[in-house]
């Protein structure tokens, strides 16, 4: 059985929320146990989100625990920043190379940091940078770079395609249905593995 | 079936299973989505209340009344609902009844911390607590069977990570549960001195008998394994013990008041080490402690925010993981949606320079930075009648620079009074209403000035202006929150007249209003004076040379134009 933490971390109003339903309902057509701990709220606001993800034989904690996280699904570049250190040794940071400045950025009372990618591959992150905007308009709707990013861990996990596009088919409003399953190949396809 | 539900969803099942008929609520995160998904069962008469006190009034009655209701709320909810909740204690229940109220350690979305089973010993009523979905419905349905049996309301306390976490759910069939029939009872409902005498006594039996019985209830267990440590523990804690510590003895409380003496003592006397692992207040502790045995508490953990499995470990076996180090970026809080209708509020307030007190919605984040313009928060309704205190401790001239902000939501909960106060006592008021036609901060629950029910259903609406006028209100006028100027000549004025005044700045949620045909763009007149920044808008960023707006963000509010002054800012169509 597949044992996998997967931490999504964005801004609020990006669709992280999605996209883990999307991993919960994938682990339970496995027959994984699985447990998704999620935000509502406040932060929903534009504010920095995170959404755990735990599947396996049995999870406890929903919660994953610093340094506990084989993937993370990073919507935005400083928040994959801001969740790095979730990553076990060993574990992979997919992220969409968009950039959201924060009010403190906007107002002049802190810098973004522009380099800060090519400074968590420094670190010795295994990073995968991918254009998920860019990718999800060429699928008709930039706010289905939630999929795409999905399509890439897939992708990227080795996970069975049609397995995750039916995960995703069963999670999304019927009414985008067919953008998000083209979200998902596109993203999938994104990826070219060695 | 198995389902993945969040705790709150679960909830909602578990009404749905133990046929409940009434639910009753008050929006508040983590507890919500109780009620958000218990209002799809049609089979369940279920509404969103003005506040929580009256929500748990009306469930009352339909307990007295033979149903089993629901009635939901957040912890700080119970503050407002303790009223009702201690005598209701004394009368009991015909159907039963059972309060949901969800804590928020750590406060993701919270104003303070308190920890709710303190309510549950106050009050002497029976709280369970679960540790997934799959117990938050089975400990709904336990709830309900515990309310009846034993003649009480019954409390389940969440808390965010439950209610908000998603894990697996078995579904079953809803109970066909008839409605009791209903007699006249004044001994037993009309709580009058003579008659709360004797109801009281039948309280102390009836938590009597509860603390006997909870020892063999199944949902107090012990799970035995390596016997040198173990562990006191329920809801979400247990699910971090049993990942930190898989070896250690574990005594799981699914109730959580009254405790288990018998069980308890029995633990203690078969491990080495007892340790007591509970977020928020010592309340198991205090507990153990008085009863003789000796334990190790809240010396190792704290008293604030959440618990990790990571932190219990290292509490309990002294091995810490090494050290993780975040990597240092600028924080994001949330803020301001682009086109939310407060903004110009407080764009003007801060201009202005006014003391203000504010309250409890998304129109806190008015406080932020750039917008600064909030002095304080404290509860909801609490704006008017700290203004009103101002004035009255720092005298008239001050109030002239003063004014009090509510949403429409908040007014109605628990600002009316503070109105009729300022008015009764011939305070010099200045209020703002901040009128978005729905409850914001909690998802876009409906209220009685949105004309809507929880179920969509169009019914009667509530007139604020009537209303304010009606409470003694001298002036009440309404401006559009996107008229900047028209705000700001309303609060000169208003605030320089005697008497109290109400402004209700009136524009619906920007979330709610779909079509979005024109945005706005930077020209090349911007001279980078950065002014329009001060909006705290998140679609407007500086950049080197000029500022620009995001075209995915803009909702055409115009906000920008308006404080631009070299004609910079101009609409374009989508
Ligand atoms: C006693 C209590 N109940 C519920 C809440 C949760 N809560 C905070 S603000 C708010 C209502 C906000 O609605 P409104 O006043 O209309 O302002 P908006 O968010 O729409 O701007 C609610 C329900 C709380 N903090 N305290």
């Amino acid at each position: 059985m597949m044992q996998l933490n997967v931490l999504i971390a964005g801004v609020g109003g990006q669709g992280t929320l999605l996209a883990s339903r999307v991993l919960g309902r994938y682990a339970l057509a496995q027959g994984s146990d699985c447990k998704l701990s999620e935000v509502h709220g406040m932060s929903q606001r534009g504010g920095s989100v995170v959404t755990h993800v735990k599947m396996g034989e049995k999870v406890y904690s929903p919660v994953i625990e610093p340094g506990g996280a084989d993937v993370l699904l990073a919507f935005e570049a400083l928040e994959a920043a801001r969740y790095a250190h979730y990553v076990k040794k060993g574990g992979m940071i997919i992220v969409s190379t968009q950039k959201i400045m924060p009010m403190s950025v906007v107002t002049g009372s802190a810098k973004y940091p522009g380099d800060i990618l090519d400074k968590l591959t420094e670190m010795g992150y295994n990073m995968v940078k991918v254009d998920a905007v860019g990718t999800a308009e060429r699928a008709g709707n930039i706010r289905a770079a939630n999929i795409v990013m999905i399509g890439c861990m897939a992708k990227l996990l080795k996970i069975d395609y049609g397995q995750m596009r039916k995960a995703v088919g069963e999670s999304v409003p019927q009414k985008s249905l067919e953008v998000n399953l083209k979200a998902f190949e596109e993203g999938f396809n994104a990826i070219k593995l060695p | 079936m198995k389902k993945l539900l969040i705790g709150n969803a679960a909830v909602a099942r578990g009404a749905y299973e133990a046929g409940v008929r009434v639910a009753c609520a008050y929006p508040g995160t983590p507890s919500t989505e109780i009620t958000e998904e218990i209002s799809k069962y049609d089979e369940i008469y279920s509404e969103w209340s003005p506040n929580e006190k009256v929500a748990l009034e009306v469930a009352i009655g339909a307990s007295i009344g033979g149903a089993r209701a629901i009635c939901c709320m957040k912890h700080v909810g119970v503050n407002v609902a303790a009223d009702p909740l201690f005598t209701f204690s004394y009368t009991g229940v015909n159907g039963g009844l059972v309060l949901v109220c969800a804590d928020d350690p750590g406060m993701h979305s919270s104003q303070n911390e308190q920890d709710s089973r303190r309510y549950a010993l106050a009050a002497h009523v029976p709280m369970l607590e679960p540790s997934d979905s799959q117990e938050a419905k089975d400990f709904t349905r336990l709830a309900f069977e515990i309310s009846e049996n034993y003649d009480t309301p019954a409390m389940l306390r969440l808390t965010t990570r439950v209610a908000h976490s998603q894990s697996v759910v078995e579904l079953s069939d809803p109970e066909r549960v008839e409605l009791k029939p209903y007699a006249k009872d004044a001994a037993k409902y009309v709580m009058v001195p003579a008659n709360a005498r004797e109801r009281h006594k039948a309280v102390e039996r009836r938590m009597k008998a509860l603390a006997e019985d909870c020892n063999g209830l199944p949902i107090n267990r012990i799970e035995y394994g390596d016997r040198s440590v173990g562990i006191i523990c329920s809801g979400n804690v247990y699910q971090y013990v049993k990942e930190a510590l898989p070896q250690a003895s574990v005594l799981k409380l699914g109730m959580v008041h009254p405790l288990p003496q018998r069980l308890i003592r029995e633990f203690a006397k078969n491990v080495e080490q007892l340790y007591i692992a509970e977020e928020l207040e010592p309340v198991i502790e205090t507990q153990v402690k008085a009863m003789g045995i000796s334990c190790k508490g809240k010396e190792l953990f704290t008293v604030q925010g959440e618990y990790s499995a990571g932190m219990i470990r290292q509490a309990i076996t002294g091995e810490a993981k090494a050290a993780l180090q975040p990597v240092l970026v600028p924080p994001r809080p949330p803020v301001l949606c682009a086109g939310c209708p407060h903004r110009g509020v407080f764009y003007v307030l801060n201009k202005l320079r006014l003391t203000v007190s504010s309250d409890i919605g998304c129109y806190s984040l008015g406080a932020s930075k750039p917008l600064n313009a909030i002095d304080a928060v404290l509860c909801m309704g609490a704006s008017i009648g700290m203004a009103h205190g101002m004035e009255k401790a720092r005298g008239r001239e001050f109030a002239r620079k003063a004014v009090a902000v509510i949403g429409d939501s908040t007014f109605i909960h628990s600002g009316i009074t503070g109105l009729i106060d300022a008015v009764y006592n011939k305070g010099n008021l200045t209020l703002i209403i901040l009128d978005n036609s729905t409850t914001g901060m909690t998802g876009h629950q409906h209220h009685p000035a949105s004309g809507f029910t929880i179920k969509n259903e169009p019914t009667h609406l509530l007139n604020l202006e009537a209303l304010c006028l009606a409470c003694g209100a001298s002036s009440v006028r309404v401006v559009d929150s996107y008229d900047m100027e028209g705000l700001e000549n309303a609060i000169k004025e208003e605030t320089g007249r005697d008497g109290v005044s109400v402004i209700i700045a009136r524009r619906s949620c920007v979330l709610l209003d779909k079509g979005r045909k024109n945005y706005y763009t930077v020209n090349a007149k911007c001279t980078n004076c950065k002014l329009c920044l001060r909006l705290g808008c998140p679609a407007i960023t500086s950049g080197e040379k000029a500022s620009a707006i995001d075209k995915s963000l803009c909702t055409a509010c115009g906000l920008c134009k308006k404080v631009c002054r070299f004609g910079a800012v101009e609409e374009a169509q989508r």
